[in-house]
């Protein structure tokens, strides 16, 4: 039972890669490929050797197609959109705009067209891919199991690529506009002359390496706390709801019905907080205040 | 728990869905938010200019009747006070009238008298005379005692 509930777990937690396989490889069916290989990985080992040209069509696939479900939804608000008394449908989609509008201007000062829309984006598609972590562990697998796909993991955030995928393109927008609005010496000069700061040239020159170090550190740590932040919450998630699983069937409700209550606050909360770190940091990124 | 594309093929996801969430779907929807807001704003502005015009109506209304009520008072008024004078004139009209006929019903009196008076003498003359003569049984030149048969008369 310790051997078939682990893998249960392992099999759970895999990703369907499809990726390159070196020449000469050994699969794990005993078949040597005698060239370089794109195929689907058929174990967790496979996909591991498959290094970073591999895709995680999984992840991929349900994160574009909540993507545009999200877009598609609101589009059919906007392309409706009117001044007059809305329908249900641009009533939802205004309230969320309006939520995250007064999210970025309470927050974001400065005046950018792309953060409020960036905003909106993150809030949404986060929240949409969180939510699939409220389907039953099991349903969706199957289903694609009985399709012939061996493995099928349903919610996108508990993928680490997803998650740093987007806090990296946050990062990559904090840069870019910590460039624009401050410059290279500007920005530089945020880098390495604070937080110690001394009226002694040379003193100064000496504490370049430290401040560097430590804003360095801190910046580098906005990206990976942020998809971390994300990954973490929802694997721990995903993996209590596949503990639960494991469970005898009468004993599952029990426990997997207030985990999932509880975990709809989670995911908002997770989608929330994203939206709301990369608001902060990109504010921080225009605020030319040293 | 590899990193591999992925991570590359999400952020390209990311970037698209955000260009045409920023193209597409954020400015109709604030556009239309906005002009509802504007027309809210417009709304409520209309009502509080209706009200005060409603207010200045009944202001207005309500000085309008009171100058025509203050009208119809002096109106009243003014007719009370023709209707007195008319009156009044008419009484001293109707005194002046009786007064008039009152004098002339004297005068007539006065006047009648006299002449019942003056008949009464000429009478009593002539009375007296002829009883003189009676007395006397002797005729009298009236010419030689008229004179003194007037003074007579003129003592009655």
């Amino acid at each position: 039972m310790a051997g078939s509930a682990s893998e249960y777990i392992q099999h759970h937690l895999q990703n369907l890669t499809f990726g390159k396989l070196p020449a000469g490889y050994v699969r794990a069916d005993g078949t040597v490929l005698e060239d370089a290989t794109w195929t689907l990985a058929h174990t967790g080992k496979e996909a591991s050797d498959m290094g970073f040209w591999a895709l995680h069509i999984d992840s991929l696939g349900w994160s574009v197609a909540l993507g545009v479900i999200f877009l598609i939804l609101f589009r059919m608000a906007a392309k409706r959109a009117t001044s007059g008394q809305p329908g249900a449908l641009q009533n939802f989609v205004e309230v969320m705009i309006e939520f995250v509008d007064n999210s970025v201007k309470e927050t974001f000062h400065g005046k950018n067209k792309v953060i409020a829309p960036l905003a909106l984006t993150i809030f949404c598609w986060i929240f949409l891919m969180n939510l699939m972590d409220l389907v039953p562990v099991d349903f969706l697998p199957q289903l694609f199991h009985l399709m012939g796909l061996e493995y099928m993991k349903v919610v996108p955030t508990t993928d680490v690529n997803i998650t740093l995928g987007m806090s990296l393109s946050v990062f990559a927008l904090i840069i870019y506009y910590s460039l624009k609005v401050k410059g290279l010496g500007g920005f530089l000069g945020e880098l390495t002359l604070h937080p110690f700061s001394s009226d002694n040239l040379f003193v100064k020159i000496l504490l370049i390496p430290v401040n560097l170090l430590l804003e360095g550190v801190s910046l580098i740590a906005k990206p990976i706390s942020l998809a971390l932040r994300l990954f973490g919450n929802l694997y721990a998630g995903e993996l209590i709801f596949i503990l639960i699983a494991l469970l005898p069937l009468w004993a599952q409700w029990t426990l997997s019905v207030p985990w999932a209550i509880f975990h709809i606050l989670v995911i908002t909360l997770q989608a929330f907080i994203f939206m709301m770190l990369t608001i902060v940091y990109l504010s921080m990124a225009h605020e030319d205040s040293h | 728990m590899n990193i591999n594309l992925t991570l590359i093929g999400q952020a390209i996801a990311f970037f698209i869905f955000v260009v045409f969430c920023m193209k597409y779907v954020w400015p109709p929807i604030m556009a239309a938010l906005q002009e509802r807001q504007k027309k809210i704003a417009d709304g409520l502005a209309a009502s509080d200019r209706a009200a005060r015009d409603l207010e200045l109506a009944q202001e207005k209304s309500a000085q309008e009747l009171r100058e025509a009520k203050q009208q119809a008072a002096a109106l009243i008024e003014q007719a009370n006070k023709r209707a007195n004078q008319i009156v009044e004139a008419s009484k001293e009209e109707a005194r002046k009238e009786g007064q008039k006929l009152i004098e002339q019903a004297k005068a007539e009196i006065e006047r009648e008298r006299n002449q019942a008076r003056d008949a009464l003498r000429a009478e009593l003359a002539a009375l007296a005379v002829a009883g003189a003569e009676k007395i006397l049984e002797t005729s009298v030149d009236a010419s030689k005692h008229n004179e003194m048969l007037e003074k007579l008369a003129a003592e009655l």
